[in-house]
């Protein structure tokens, strides 16, 4: 494979495995929503929580169609385009995917279709149970897939022999270095993108006036979740972040933009790689001196690597590791504020007042996908040049037969399905939130909610006894 | 473990016991997402909207479970075989992705054509392109396989449309009728009235193309590899493997007797074994090459102890999977009657 096929192959790995990841980051969290709804009703016997059920798993049907049609194709392309990658790697990585469609992609391919089609079939207590095994199974796939991308970027538990890693202790593989920081940080991701798109959706209702009943119960649940989830996903980042520095330590100095080790690294804002490759133009930092330091080492004084300690041809590519994580970083902050709002206001029984909240609230719920997506940038890109680290470069891991034709026409024929597939995707999806749930009053039964009276007494008895 | 692995014994053994795992999963997915996919390639010739209706949910509660075997085959190759992984998926790089694409398109159309009501009719054609073009496609990878990938240092070193040949686009057409009779079978058993007579009389058409295209591979793969001639037609071994032939025989009558005589399941299960029947023999013709001529179980292996390490985790979860497969049939078992479904 000549260098542009590889650079096109590398275009399209990124695109069919950005466009998978969107969906599980939603239906991890939503499998876990929906089940629990429907533990709730069956706990309490109150209405609502079914109707929200039958409704959020239509969504969810649609979403997960779309992750596991996904999915499929990248369990193949290791092979299709990275013939050398599987070879490589395959003793090692097989087995972690094999185990992740033995214990998960069964469990919740063989459970959906109960929980899809069994509301009449099934016992309740049966259903219910199938819509917790959905959730158990996406939450092990979760686990799975990520001590693979772990030990991609952390190797451990193996050894090399002829450019190819073999086994020595699977625990070791499994739970390598990066794993429990990158398990736990894609998991609350998960849950929090969920749960704000929850919460926008219940936003979007209260907004329009329509089923106020539903849109409460949905804003409670996920701003619950936001206002906790948020906030500790900063501390899970900050871990990761110290994983990084002693296991990554070039992907560490990319995201700082921090080029020499004698220093201690400020807080860049933005910045472009100089011509020469060795410091920053265009810098723009915050007037706190070390503050990258203190964040990274606890120490305003504190150094660690810079990106000149490295060649260049070892070192990541700058801006997509650079920009994606202030994205990141930029968006996580914005849900805290958004929890954290919301919070004050439900503590102060004066939540369901503040029409102006939802009415920014309703527009959030991209952000936890977007966040998402640029923190894979930031790790996916911020290993390279690297497949997987110290073991196998991307530029050696190609299939050499594949020719630069057969790449161009299978990316173009991806991004045309794919657009295709994702834009009606996300048409029906708007089209059935739009719908709302069937069998729910579509009115407030009495009166106006806004009221500030009554919906304060509401908020308040609400929050004091819980939602 | 890696002591206990590097037995000269396990590196013997643990290959054929993968071996016969990934076949049962690829057999069992041929079987399973065959039927489904088999609905689909009936679709263009049922027009009444709730026709198509029956048909599609007399599937669909089973067919993202059906086509997780696909991933089990996919993901089985890499763990014990990655050399044969990396060498089949690029050395039949268009198709399978094609394959992929086609399968992404019928897979969403389970649940877009239900949402886009009263505009469905752009996801009807959706799921019918994608599901005839799966099928197609997934017989132009086994006839590509079965004509055999030139290798070079362990990567494939052929062209891109090296499968553009007439036996494996012969096999692309063969798969698609035998899924089609795969679906007509499953409907016979799982629907009633219109659906099933419908299903019935296309199964009679059906059975004989499938018929003529398996006598069509049978004599095709001998005649044009000595190799595959002298695993068959050789003695002993013509003897040993005569009852392959002779139960497809019984296969087909079952099958015939069944559309006569209204056994509903007979047809189905004749069809299934018709099929279980021919991977046999395919089999048979090409083992122990995993991709034929020259790479075997053996070369491809992967290391002992993680062929060792995934066989545990095999036989401990597969027998759950089938369990709960099962269980999941049995939830849905009987006819399938206009109207029913979440939506």
């Amino acid at each position: 494979m000549d260098l542009d096929a590889v650079l096109l192959a590398r275009i399209q790995f990124a695109f069919t495995v950005s466009f998978h990841i969107i969906f599980p980051s939603f239906t991890i969290g939503l499998a876990a929503f929906i089940a629990t709804l429907l533990v709730r009703w069956r706990l309490t016997g109150e209405d609502r929580f079914h109707r929200l059920a039958r409704f959020w798993t239509k969504i969810f049907a649609v979403s997960f169609a779309m992750g596991v049609v996904s999915g499929i194709v990248l369990s193949y392309q290791f092979g299709t385009n990275w013939a050398g990658f599987s070879r490589a790697t395959g003793n090692v990585l097989g087995p972690l995917i094999g185990y992740e469609v033995l214990t998960a992609f069964f469990l919740e391919a063989s459970f959906l279709g109960v929980m899809l089609f069994g509301w009449n079939r099934v016992p309740p207590t049966l259903h219910v149970l199938s819509a917790v095994l959905v959730a158990i199974g996406t939450s092990l796939s979760a686990f799975w897939i990520l001590s693979a991308n772990s030990w991609m970027q952390t190797p451990a538990g193996h050894e090399v022999r002829d450019g190819i890693a073999y086994p020595l202790d699977w625990l070791a593989i499994i739970f390598n270095p990066s794993f429990p920081y990158r398990f736990s940080h894609m998991f609350t991701a998960a849950y929090l993108t969920t749960s704000i798109v929850v919460l926008a959706v219940g936003a979007r209702y209260l907004v329009q006036n329509r089923f106020i009943e539903e849109a409460k119960t949905m804003v409670r649940m996920g701003l619950s979740m936001v206002a906790v989830l948020a906030p500790l996903q900063l501390v899970i980042g900050d871990l990761h972040g110290l994983n990084t520095k002693e296991h990554q330590p070039a992907k560490l100095a990319t995201i700082e933009g921090h080029w020499n080790s004698n220093e201690p690294a400020d807080f860049v804002l933005f910045a472009m790689p100089n011509k020469e490759g060795s410091g920053n133009d265009y810098e723009v930092k915050l007037p706190i001196p070390g503050l990258a330091s203190y964040v990274i080492t606890h120490d305003f004084e504190g150094t660690f690597p810079g990106l000149n300690d490295f060649k260049p041809e070892d070192r990541p590519p700058f801006l997509p590791v650079f920009l994606s994580f202030r994205v990141m970083v930029g968006l996580g902050l914005l849900m805290i504020l958004m929890g954290l709002t919301g919070a004050f206001f439900w503590l102060r029984g004066t939540l369901f007042e503040k029409r102006w909240y939802f009415a920014l609230v309703q527009h959030s719920w991209p952000i936890g996908f977007i966040a998402i997506l640029a923190g894979w940038w930031v790790t996916e890109s911020g290993r390279q040049p690297w497949l997987a680290t110290g073991i196998i470069r991307t530029y050696d891991a190609v299939s050499p037969a594949i020719t630069f034709n057969a790449v161009l026409t299978t990316l173009i024929l991806f991004v045309l399905v794919y657009s295709a597939v994702f834009s009606m995707g996300t048409y029906y999806i708007n089209r059935l939130i739009n719908k709302g749930p069937a069998g729910a009053a579509e009115k407030p039964p009495h009166g106006q909610p806004t009221r500030p009276l009554s919906a304060a007494e509401d908020a308040t008895r609400e929050a004091i006894i819980g939602a | 473990m890696v002591e206990l692995a590097s037995g000269e014994a396990m590196a013997t053994w643990l290959p054929v016991i993968w071996v016969a795992l990934l076949g049962t999963a690829v057999a069992l997915y041929v079987v399973l997402d065959g039927f489904d996919l088999g609905i689909g390639i009936l679709f263009p010739f049922s027009p009444e909207e709730q026709d198509r209706d029956v048909m599609m949910n007399s599937v669909a509660p089973f067919w993202d479970g059906n086509e997780t075997w696909l991933v089990l085959g996919g993901g089985g190759l890499f763990v014990a075989f990655p050399l044969a992984y990396g060498i089949i998926m690029s050395g039949l790089y268009l198709p399978m992705i094609i394959m992929l694409l086609a399968l992404v398109f019928r897979g969403v159309a389970f649940e877009y054509r239900w949402v886009a009501k009263p505009q469905h009719s752009s996801w009807d054609i959706a799921f019918a392109g994608g599901s005839i073009t799966a099928a197609f496609m997934q017989g132009v990878i086994l006839g590509g396989l079965l004509r055999g990938l030139p290798v070079q240092d362990g990567h494939f070193a052929g062209g891109m449309l090296d499968w553009l040949q007439p036996f494996p686009i012969f096999v692309g057409f063969a798969t698609v009728a035998g899924y089609a009779l795969l679906g007509t079978t499953w409907l016979i058993m799982r629907t009633e009235g219109e659906v099933a007579g419908q299903a019935r009389e296309q199964s009679r058409v059906l059975l004989f193309v499938v018929l003529a295209a398996m006598a069509i591979v049978s004599l095709w793969t001998p005649l044009s590899e000595p190799r595959i001639w002298e695993r068959w037609f050789t003695l002993p071994n013509f003897f040993y493997l005569s009852p392959i032939p002779i139960l497809t025989a019984a296969a087909a009558l079952m099958i015939w007797r069944g559309l006569s005589d209204h056994h509903d399941s007979w047809p189905f299960i004749g069809t299934v074994s018709l099929f279980l029947l021919a991977f046999a023999g395919l089999a048979i013709s090409t083992l122990p090459y995993l991709v034929p001529p020259t790479v075997t179980i053996w070369d491809a292996a992967a290391h002992p102890s993680s062929q060792l390490f995934m066989l545990i985790g095999t036989v401990a979860f597969l027998p759950l999977i089938l369990g709960y497969t099962a269980f999941v049939y049995w939830t849905f078992r009987g006819k399938v009657r206009p109207g029913e479904g979440y939506h």
